[in-house]
């Protein structure tokens, strides 16, 4: 036994037997898979369903899958959902009140059930923007509870990318191609002359215990750095890149560039990159009552800053123009996140710029503020040289 | 737990004006919230209707005022409630007034007192006034400045005419926008009444709460009198639906105001309110 006891290699039966693992330990297994022309996640019962042999063609506005001859799992990029769907849904029931014929009125908190995921192929910047999630819904002074009950049963088997989508730039945002913590296995897919194989990381005790009852065998050499070798080159093959400037900085001070007003006449407003976006986590409330009035509950679902009323102040909201909602939005991912919860909003999965209808592409116009912002600086300094 | 309400009663319900109301309430079981302070709010719920923030306007014992000005659902539903109702509350969420804690402690202590209120902006500014008046040797001079747009858009009326009247340590003047023909007092916005106010600028610490348009002016012309920014405390508005940090809604650039606010200092305020749209 030359290399480390946690690193270890299965085929693809190793990977059937790791889901049958999950499942007979109780848990929901919940992995890409591919329906209606896109890559989804859903719960597996079995490996087979994992979308072997589909990789995905993406740019701004367009994502279409296609087929691979090498009938890889995890070749594919970001689909249009994430794992806040399970972690954090579209809908929630938080609480419910009833009143009584004597007008006194009590409250019941809803106890949130405690599932028990394993998510199956979580990409590194999704590992990221999980972490993102935990540090805004439970890492301040209030929790949710939910979020917490939900989070803490979650067993997280990465999968390294090695094949990056023209969309994607975690190298950008420090999160990718390469899982390097918060997983409890993280693997990484080989497919060549020596078979269709995936390097197994341990990163947890329960990633151990999971993995002695699977088969496999020691991690050779070979393909170790064979995997390695696959993530460094996926590092050089990224889509796309943010200008390599502080962003936090720069949206700071740009809140009244023109390019906002470019933005906004192409941005239709309609919030399809606040509901991909994985660490996106706004939501709101809606009270119901049923027909008697005297049974209430509180519901909350997601939100978006491009709604009109998500700003609403008094008759009228405080953001009205797409200019400020759209700002609100990228000041938000970029900057100010870092003043609220001391880090970037923004992971690179690229998924806002794939399924924006009109192709507003994050990394563009960040690149085109810097410009702007460069070409301001460059004019005051020669007025004040010329003074 | 913050995120279920606890039952509160109605115990009184006072019209300040044609569209406000003041309510009071009391724990309807054996366990209230926990204490608020000058400046802090509740999410106050109306059965089956919706939940808004409302600042703590008077703070008694177990008991809490809340003044609701009607301007929505869920205000129109709290302003019809009488005496005997129940609501739900959540709190207490957010920053509070700088006031002094304990003798010569704090960034107001041993400082000449300026409250400037516009409105309803006056609601939130009251627990400052009452605990100033309170223990005033904790502080130097006393000023409450209020401006309204007519005389009957005044709240706490009678409160304003016996601080106004008594000699006490409290130095109060009143002003509106439009004056109707029984108004004897000054007409003008509330920035006009500065000059009157007793205060020493290098020594005073403002609590500023009213539109943002006079929070802003008013800021303004306390910097001028050469108050450092922060020393003036504002009280700021925006959407809030959880007041637990989570819901995104109270975003005021790098600020969440159901956590980092309500009450900011104006070093931090000013760049967020001049930026429109912000
Ligand atoms: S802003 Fe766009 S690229 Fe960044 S994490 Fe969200 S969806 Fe992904
Ligand atoms: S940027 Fe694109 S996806 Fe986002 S709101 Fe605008 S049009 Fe919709």
């Amino acid at each position: 036994m030359s290399s480390s006891p946690a690193t270890a290699v299965l085929d693809r039966n190793g990977l059937d037997a790791l889901v049958e693992a999950l499942r007979a330990e109780g848990r929901t297994v919940v992995g890409p898979t591919v329906r209606d022309g896109a890559v989804v996640l859903d719960e597996l019962t079995a490996a087979g369903q994992l979308p072997f042999g589909w990789g995905s063609e993406v740019e701004a506005g367009r994502y279409r899958l296609v087929p691979r001859a090498d009938g890889a799992a995890f070749a594919h990029t970001a689909g249009p959902q994430s794992w806040k769907a399970f972690l954090h849904p579209q809908r929630e029931k938080l609480w419910s009140a009833d009143r009584a014929a004597d007008g006194r009125v009590s409250f019941a908190a809803e106890r949130p059930v405690r599932p028990s995921y394993a998510f199956l192929g979580v990409r590194p910047c999704d590992l990221r923007a999980i972490a993102v999630q935990d540090n805004v819904l439970t890492g301040g002074y209030y929790r949710d509870d939910g979020y917490r009950r939900r989070r803490e049963g979650a067993f997280l088997i990465a999968a390294e990318c090695t094949e990056p989508g023209a969309t994607c730039f975690c190298v950008s945002m420090g999160s990718g191609p390469a899982a390097e913590a918060g997983f409890d296995l993280a693997l990484t897919e080989i497919v060549d002359d020596a078979g269709h194989r995936f390097l197994v990381r341990v990163g947890s005790a329960a990633g151990e215990a999971v993995l002695s009852r699977v088969p496999r065998r020691v991690a050779d050499e070979e393909t170790a750095s064979t995997a390695r070798n696959a993530v460094d080159a996926a590092r050089e093959r990224m889509g796309r890149s943010m200008p390599p400037v502080d962003l936090r900085t720069l949206l700071g001070g740009t809140l009244e560039a023109d390019r906002w007003d470019d933005v906004a006449a192409r941005c239709l407003t309609c919030g399809n990159c606040t509901m991909v976006c994985p660490t996106c986590f706004c939501t709101t409330t809606e009270d119901v009552s049923d027909l008697t009035g005297d049974h209430a509950e509180r519901w909350q679902r997601w939100d978006s800053c491009f709604d009109l009323d998500f700003s609403y102040l008094h008759g009228g909201p405080v953001r009205a123009s797409a200019r400020s909602r759209y700002r609100q939005w990228l000041t938000h991912k970029l900057s100010t996140w870092y003043d609220q919860f001391g880090s970037s909003g923004c992971v690179g999965c690229g998924r806002c710029i794939t399924w924006c209808p009109v192709g507003i592409d994050i990394t563009e116009e960040a690149a085109a503020l810097h410009d702007e912002l460069a070409d301001r600086l460059r004019r005051q300094d020669a007025e004040e040289t010329q003074r | 737990m913050t995120g279920v309400p606890v039952p509160y009663r109605v115990t009184r319900v006072r019209e300040e004006t044609a569209d406000t109301v003041s309510l009071t309430l009391a724990p309807a079981g054996p366990a209230g919230l926990a204490r608020f302070w000058p400046g802090q709010f509740a999410m106050v719920y109306a059965f089956g209707v919706g939940e808004i923030p409302v600042s703590v306007s008077r703070i008694h014992r177990h008991q809490l005022v809340h003044t609701v000005r009607s301007v929505g659902a869920v205000s129109a539903a709290l302003c019809a409630l009488r005496p005997g109702d129940r609501v739900g509350l959540r709190g207490p969420f957010g920053t509070g007034w700088e006031l002094v804690r304990a003798a010569g402690q704090g960034l107001a202590a041993g400082q000449d007192l300026l409250v400037v209120a516009g409105g309803i902006g006056l609601a939130p500014l009251r627990p400052v006034v009452l605990a100033a008046l309170a223990e005033p040797r904790r502080y130097g001079r006393l000023n409450l400045l209020v401006g309204a747009r007519t005389a009957d858009d005044l709240v706490y009326a009678d409160q304003i005419r016996a601080w106004s009247t008594v000699h006490g340590p409290l130095h109060c003047a009143v002003t509106v926008d439009r004056p109707t023909p029984a108004w004897r007092g000054h007409v003008g916005v509330v920035t006009t009444l500065l000059n009157s106010a007793a205060f020493d600028p290098r020594h005073t610490t403002a609590c500023v709460c009213g539109p943002e348009v006079m929070i802003r002016a008013t800021a303004r012309d306390l910097l001028h009198r050469g108050l450092p920014a922060h020393r003036i405390r504002v009280s700021l508005e925006r959407n809030v639906r959880c007041a637990t940090g989570h819901c995104g809604h109270c975003q005021l650039g790098g600020v969440l105001l159901c956590r980092d606010g309500p009450v900011v200092g104006w070093d931090r305020a000013c760049s967020l309110t001049s930026v429109r749209e912000l």
